[in-house]
């Protein structure tokens, strides 16, 4: 994996390597059936257009997974995910890409733990940030 | 329902599941993501870390499906025939690894009228527990549902 991130080397306000995804219907329905969300209206385009869907969507939950890469990848094998939250605040399509980006917000140590708050969201290719999310994790000290 | 019917429901409890971790799922669902981190599926590599096998993405949480709870928005017998998810808190606590068994209670935690641009909306939360085969509360989850 890529080299482990330290608390140390974390700046308030700087950006997280963004990652860009690029979701297939075929993505859907592998996500489907991983994760046993059957729900048609992302991969059945009939079902979607009927519920008044341009075509058919991105899981949320997948959307929430892109995310969690982006955060997972970025703090290595000794950072831990700690809290994560996100709101589902617009469609994503197969299709087209979606970009997650993210930026530090804060750190402290708290309990002998380094902490590192973040914003991070995903956008579609307009720019439009659908689903913001914050997330708080803990990261390995060099001392 | 009325109004007060719906608030009611608020301490609900659903059923509890118990689902068995399987490396396959985790990998399966790693593969959906397209995420290439090695500590979700190649097990030379997890072997090494301080996990000393692979561990699941923190969204793996959401494929222990409970009917009963995954769905009781939907029945609710209200006019708003719309339902979304709105949102997600997770919380983790401990690694899920292969081999884990885990049993997930779920609750209803809120229950509300708002008045939306097209009507009033229901707006509701569950809060799930995710509890290993060591008694360890592993993860917790914050479901915010919308009907409308």
């Amino acid at each position: 994996m890529a080299k482990q991130l330290y608390f140390e080397d974390v700046v308030v306000g700087s950006d997280i390597p963004t990652i860009v995804k690029h979701p297939t219907t075929r993505q859907l329905v592998m996500w489907a059936g991983a994760s046993s969300d059957y729900n048609e209206i992302h991969y059945d385009k009939d079902v979607a257009l009927a519920q008044n869907m341009p075509g058919v969507i991105i899981h949320g939950w997948l959307t929430a997974s892109y995310l969690c890469q982006l955060l997972t990848g970025w703090i290595g094998d000794e950072g831990t995910l700690k809290k994560f939250s996100v709101a589902f605040r617009g469609m994503l399509f197969p299709g087209q890409d979606v970009i997650c980006k993210g930026k530090v917000s804060k750190k402290y140590t708290q309990n002998k733990e380094n902490l590192v708050e973040c914003e991070i969201w995903a956008e579609n290719p307009k720019g439009e940030k659908t689903a913001p999310a914050t997330a708080l994790v803990s990261l390995p000290s060099k001392a | 329902m009325t109004v007060d019917e719906l608030k009611k429901l608020v301490g609900h409890e659903f059923k509890p599941v118990v689902y068995e971790v399987e490396k396959g799922a985790i990998k399966k669902l790693t593969l959906a993501i397209q995420d290439p981190n090695p500590l979700f599926q190649d097990e030379a590599y997890a072997k090494k870390t301080k996990f000393g096998s692979i561990i699941s993405p923190p969204t793996f949480i959401s494929s222990f499906r409970m009917t009963e709870a995954d769905e009781w928005m939907m029945k609710l017998n209200v006019p708003q025939k719309r339902g979304v998810n709105a949102g997600v808190d997770l919380e983790f606590f401990k690694p899920i690894k292969p081999g884990d068994v885990i049993t997930v209670n779920a609750k209803v935690t809120e229950m509300d009228v708002k008045e939306g641009k097209s009507g009033q909306m229901i707006v509701s939360a569950t809060e799930r527990t995710y509890t290993n085969q060591k008694g360890e509360i592993v993860a917790k989850m914050r479901i915010r549902g919308m009907r409308f």
